[in-house]
Order: C-alpha cells, then structure tokens, then sequence
C-alpha cells in the first residue's frame, strides 16, 4: 500500500506519482469529505454489492479514526440474495452503523405497488427509494454509480441534483469543473453523490484485493441450482423461478453484481479467489450489466428512463 | 488470454492520465475516440452488440459507433453530442479518463469542463484546412485552462497523401500560436483515425514521421511535476474529532492536499486567521506517514490546538498566498442566464463559500483572435472575460498559473444554486501579453442560440 517514501518504479514518471487506484482512492475520499462538510443529511445507499462495499470501506477511511458520520440506506426489494442480507447486517453491526431499509414488498403487500407480469423487480424499487428519500429529508444520497457502466451513466455528474421528485434532466445538469462539487439545492431537492464515478470494474475489484475487503460469497465460484431464462443463469427460488418449461440444474457459477434475483444472471465461473476473479474481469468480452442484468436489456435508454425517474 | 497475479500487481502500479479531447464536428473526432476506446479493446462485445442492434433498428446497414458515445436518448434522436462524457480505458501502461467533449457550437463551456481536470488536450485539425479559427479557439482555451500538455493531431492524411509538407507547416503555425499562448509543451502527429495511421500502431505511409503515435505518447507524458518547487496548499475539508474513549484528544484537519508537499516537523499557518503551527503528524487514510503531497487526501494534526474549520487553508508558514477581498479573474461563462455587473453571487473557492459582488467586468474575449471587447457589462453562456468581484470576507486565492486547485473558483446563483461561471485567478494567459484590439469581431458568438 501507500508508504512513506515517494513510489518508484518504471509505470510512474515521477517520485511524486501516485499509482492509478491510490489517486482514485484519493479523489473518492475528497468527494466523501466534501458531502460531509456541506450536508446536513447524507446517506449511503448500500445494497451489499461491491461497489457499495467499497464506498462503505472509503467512507470508514475518509473519517477514521472517527465514525462514518453517514446513514446506510437499502431499498431491499424482497427478493434479495439471503447471504447478502447476512453480510449487509454482520456489517453495519461491525461498524455500528444505522441501517435504514426501504422495502419494495411492503408497498406489494398494503398495495401501493404492483408485481410486474415479468416479476421483475428492480423497476419497482424507484418509489420507495424516492418516498424515503422524502420522508427522512435526505439531502446527500451516495451512490456506487460508475460511469463506465452505462452509457447514460457516461454523462452523469459526480455531484447530480435531483429535483424534489427525484428525478434527473440530462439537459439541466451543472457543469462540474476542477474538483469543486457544487452541492447547492433548494429545500425538498436533493444530490445524487457518484464517489466511484472514474472507477471501472476492474479498479473496484483491483481496490477491494488491495485493501483486503470481504465480499459476500455470492461473488466467487460455487455450486447453485439455476435454471436459464433470456440467456441468463437464474437462482431458483420462491421468487418466481422456474416457471414450467425452465429446468433447474446445478452449476458452478459467480455472481458480478448483486441485485434482485429476479433479474441479476449468475455467470459460468470457476473463480473462487479475488486473483480468479480479477484474472476472469480482465479477460471478460462481455460488461458486467451485459452479462448479468436483464433490466438493462429492456430497452435501449432502459437506465436513462430509469435514472430520470429517480432510480439510482 | 491469460493474466498471471504479476501482471495484475503491475496493472495495479499504473499511473492515471486525464486528458480532453477537443475538435470540430467533422474533424473525425468520434473516429478517433472510437479508435482508442476499440484498439484498446475497452469496447466490450455486449456494447457493439448493442450498436449493431440499434443500427439496425433505424435501418442502417453498417453499425454506427457514434452511437456507442451518444448515450442519452436526445442525443440519439437528434445524432448531436450535447454534453461532456467520461470515457474510460486502459493499456498496461496507465489507465486513461477521457473527457470526451463535444465540437458543435457549444463548445467553450464544454471544452472548459473538460480541460478543467485535464493533464492533456488532443486537438484535432483536418489536414486539408489546417489551423482555422476553432483551432485556435481551442488552444486558447488550452492554454487559458493551463493544461500542461498539448497534442495537435493532424487528422485525415490520408486525404492529403500522407505529405510531410502539408503536416510540418500545420505543425509549424499551430506550434507558433499556443506557444505564444503560453502552452508549456506541444507534440504534432499527422494521423488518420480513418485508416489507424499513427493512432495506435506507427504508420506504414508516413515514414518521414519519427515520432510517437498518440496512444504511445499518451502511455508517456508525465502525469506529474516536480512538486517540491509548488506552494503547499491544503484546504480544510473536515475537522475530525472522535471524541471517544480510545482518541479523546484527536482532531485532525482533513482535506486534499491542493498543491506541494506537507512534512511532519513543518511550520505552518492557517488562513485567513493567520494562526501558526507546527506538523505533528499526517495520517495518511489510516497510515501514519512523514510527507504526503498532492492530490492525497490526508489528515493533518497540528502542535497546537488552534481553532480551525472548514474553509481554512493551511500552508506552509513563510509561503502563504496574500488575503484579499478584491479578485481579478478570468472567468467562462457557462450558465444560460447571464453575469451581469452589480450581481450578487456566491465565491465558492477550494472548500470556502463566501457571498459576493460583481463590481466589473472589465472586458470579454473573443477567443478566435483573442481580441478584447470593452466594458461588455454582461457574459452570457460561453463568453470568457475579465471580471472584478468583491467578496464579503477574505479569501486565500493564487494565481491560476501558479495553482490550478487553489487559483480557481465558481460562481453560484445563491437563488437557485446554478454554477454560472468558472474563474481562473490572475492573468488570462502564462505567454507574451496580448494585443488588446476593442473590435467587434465576436458578435456571433452573443447571437448563437446555444441554449439547452
């Protein structure tokens, strides 16, 4: 890791040059400290996945030895990985953290959301996302958003206000220039925060085999019953799957992102190591929304639609 | 293909370079981003999938890769680029983010965005027109921005016969101009992103040419300075103090540091009170460390227990910057309404938001021959002029030249929030000074209807 004396070594040109994941550790941490000095209420959307793993991990760095002085946010959408719920709260125990969840089943069962036919339920986490936003005047919601995902993520900026609706207007968005962050909004509107916003895939699992950060074991290589639908390897499981005609069977398998296992794919993996797993990420022709996320696929603008409405 | 953990440690050890590129509509700007994003193999399967698939859907025949850039669905339907976006890509050299900025008419503010962060600005000519007016607009706002490094690609020699001639005399007047302007350091490469000469492999039809290709030059252009000649500047983002039973007595002042280095066992002095100290410790993230510099993001702990906050600046004593209340800047305009003298306005400098008073605006420059236009009494959505602002307290500025962190600064709508201008402290451009003309030679630049 960082050492006191300048590094060395023939990919940096100069001794006062930081290696590329210390520079975005550095520039992560600046955005954290930024929101912490300018808001009154930020919060962590934090779903178990790496990449609010590794916000989390930030954050703790930013302010040690003090405490993260951030709320945890989950829009848990009722069909979540079982061993991720375990790993969210063996965490904000760990830290002694809040935990705020907003749940897509509750606005099922008293009816103020609808299942989809498709029983998809990412789209269906914009409102209560939105509703506890509203209701705990959240001013400053952190996301693990990278712009390397997604090419409407490719155009959104680090600090992104949303109107008191939540949503996003690609048209109206300020010009972010140097590092200063305008986190300027009127009472009811609050900001989008990107810290992970120049990280690609790979830099985040490169940062968590650094740091030695654990992951849910959803991550790596391991025996799971899937059954496939739309190409993808889907976990059977009261969520809805398989329907009949889809056939479960047992592969070895790991998960690239975490989500609702109504529409997050597993892939075919034999990586049960962060070296294994980095090694695949590197050599992999497909994105991990590509491979794994059917709601990407719903259509072309499918996450702009989405983010416009408040979606994260 | 096949990654052994020594490779991975040495990815890991690569350096990261932002640069902007910049070039007119037709200049084959996308081309080339397309190129690096393609040859660098950071286009991934699904992506071109998606490209081909909605090609198709509109009836075309050939995947459109502009399509792989334009990303939102007004960009799409209109086939414009409407707004800055970050692309990212990796050799096992350095890892890159490219701010990929627009070239149609609005691009100043776009431009200024983009260069903001940027270590290096591409900008791209066609060889067949060589250096015209928004070449040079370019380079002005290169230089303006003080990005360190400036590559002028020539593109499409393909068109002019791969000509050494037609290359070496673009090189020649354009190399004159910025370098008039200040830019501290230019590269020419004649290229074709069309056909891939000089992009990413050396060109077969340009044997005359010894110099890198541009993937190789961007693999080698320092990322960094000599620090130990710069101002140490940190501004206080934080004050950190757990106040629990293990560290009752910690408080540390948290930030990025701004410019230079910090050294435990220095004197330092904290603006705008004024207050000395000495360094006693810098925690590095959690690793205790005896000098730390520039963009680390570190927490100092100070001697004596002194009252600061967020918006302080700690520097080195004997090395401060002088306090004011005056500021005479550079700024561009890049909000749709206007800056008009008189506004009241917020200064948002490093991690210090102060009120503010427009009490001039001196001038407006017209980037295309860097001509001054007298006492405009307004800026509108990409204009750059001088400004005079009055600020309701001091504030710790240095020269832009001398900092690009902690010589710049935003405008804010205190009524809405709106960032209306970005500023640059002290003297527009680091070459020779100027001729002042008082033509009117920018009209257009007023009456064009860039407003999103």
């Amino acid at each position: 890791m960082t050492t006191v004396a300048p590094t060395t070594g023939e990919a940096t040109d100069s001794p006062y040059a930081l290696s590329h994941l210390d520079a975005l550790e550095s520039e992560a941490v600046h955005i954290f400290r930024e929101v912490a000095g300018e808001f009154e209420r930020p919060v962590i959307l934090f779903s178990g996945g790496k990449d609010s793993i590794v916000m989390l991990h930030l954050a703790l760095k930013a302010f040690a030895p003090a405490p993260v002085p951030f709320t945890l946010l989950h829009v848990d959408t009722g069909h979540n990985f079982p061993e991720v719920l375990e790993y969210r709260d063996r965490v904000v125990a760990e830290h002694g953290l809040r935990l705020h969840v907003a749940s897509v089943q509750e606005y099922i069962d008293r009816g103020a959301l609808k299942e989809r036919p498709d029983g998809t339920r990412n789209p269906l986490q914009t409102v209560p996302l939105t509703e506890k936003i509203q209701a705990e005047r959240f001013d400053a919601v952190f996301g693990g958003g990278r712009r390397d995902e997604e090419k409407a993520r490719a155009k959104e900026r680090v600090f992104s206000l949303r109107d008191e609706f939540s949503q996003w207007d690609p048209r109206r968005q300020r010009p972010e220039l140097w590092q200063l962050y305008n986190g300027r909004h009127a009472p009811g509107e609050h900001v989008r925060v990107f810290p992970l916003s120049n990280w690609t895939e790979l830099d985040v699992w490169q940062y968590i085999a650094r740091e030695g950060i654990e992951l849910p074991q959803i991550y790596f290589a391991h025996e799971r019953d899937v059954f496939k639908r739309s190409g993808m390897w889907l976990t059977a499981g009261e969520w809805g799957g398989p329907k009949e005609g889809e056939t479960v069977e047992k592969r070895l398998v790991r998960y690239r992102t975490v989500g609702d296992m109504s529409c997050t794919g597993a892939v075919d993996s034999d990586a049960t190591t962060l070296d294994a797993v980095i090694t695949e990420i590197a050599a992999s022709r497909l994105t991990e929304r590509g491979a794994t996320r059917a709601d990407d696929k719903m259509s072309e603008a499918a996450m702009e639609d989405r983010k416009r409405e408040g979606y994260f | 293909m096949s990654t052994t953990t020594e490779q991975l440690a040495d990815l890991s050890a690569t350096t990261l370079l932002r640069f902007a590129t910049a070039g007119s509509v037709d200049d084959g700007k996308s081309t080339l981003v397309g190129r690096l994003l393609h040859d660098s193999k950071s286009v991934l399967t699904d992506q071109l999938e998606a490209v081909e698939h909605a090609s198709r859907n509109r009836g075309q025949e050939a995947p459109d890769l502009a399509l792989l850039t334009d990303g939102l669905r007004a960009e799409r339907e209109q086939g414009i680029t409407i707004d800055v976006a970050y692309r990212y890509f990796a050799t096992p050299r350095r890892r890159f983010i490219l701010a990929d900025t627009p070239g149609h008419v609005q691009y100043t503010r776009n431009m200024v965005t983009g260069a903001s962060t940027a270590d290096l600005a591409v900008v791209l000519v066609d060889a067949r027109n060589g250096v015209i007016e928004q070449t040079r607009r370019h380079a002005a706002v290169a230089a303006l921005l003080r990005v360190p490094h400036v590559v002028l690609a020539v593109n499409k020699m393909d068109l002019v016969d791969y000509a050494e001639p037609v290359f070496a005399k673009i090189a020649e007047e354009f190399t004159a101009y910025a370098s008039d302007l200040g830019v501290p350091e230019i590269t020419a490469i004649p290229i074709s992103a069309l056909a891939g000469d000089n992009v990413v492999e050396p060109s077969a039809n340009m044997d005359w040419y010894g110099g890198p290709t541009v993937l190789e030059h961007l693999e080698t252009v320092p990322v960094s300075h000599d620090l130990t000649s710069c101002h140490a500047r940190l501004p206080v983002q934080v004050v950190i103090r757990p106040q629990t039973a293990e560290h009752p007595d910690y408080r540390g002042y948290a930030g990025q540091i701004a410019a230079g280095t910090f050294r435990v066992g220095e004197s330092v002095t904290v603006l705008p009170s004024g207050r000395t100290s000495k360094v006693s410790g810098i925690d590095l993230l959690g690793t205790s460390v005896d000098v730390a510099w520039t963009p680390q993001s570190v927490t100092l702990l100070l001697e004596d227990d002194i009252d600061i906050s967020r918006g302080d600046l700690i520097v080195p004593s004997g090395d401060a910057p002088a306090t004011s209340q005056d500021v005479e800047a550079t700024v561009c305009h890049v909000a749709d309404q206007p800056l008009v003298v008189g506004q009241r306005v917020l200064l948002k400098h490093t991690t210090r938001t102060v009120k503010a008073i427009v009490k001039e605006i001196p001038s407006r420059l017209t980037l295309d021959d860097l001509s001054q236009h007298p006492e405009p009494g307004r800026l509108v959505a990409n204009d750059i002029g001088r400004v005079k602002v009055r600020t309701a307290e001091p504030i710790a500025l240095d020269d832009y030249a001398d900092s690009r962190r902690t010589g710049s600064f935003l405008l804010i709508d205190p009524s809405d929030g709106t960032t209306l201008a970005a500023g640059m402290a002290g003297e527009a451009f680091g070459g020779k000074p100027q001729a002042v003309h008082a033509e009117e030679s920018a009209q257009a630049t007023d009456d064009d209807g860039w407003d999103f």
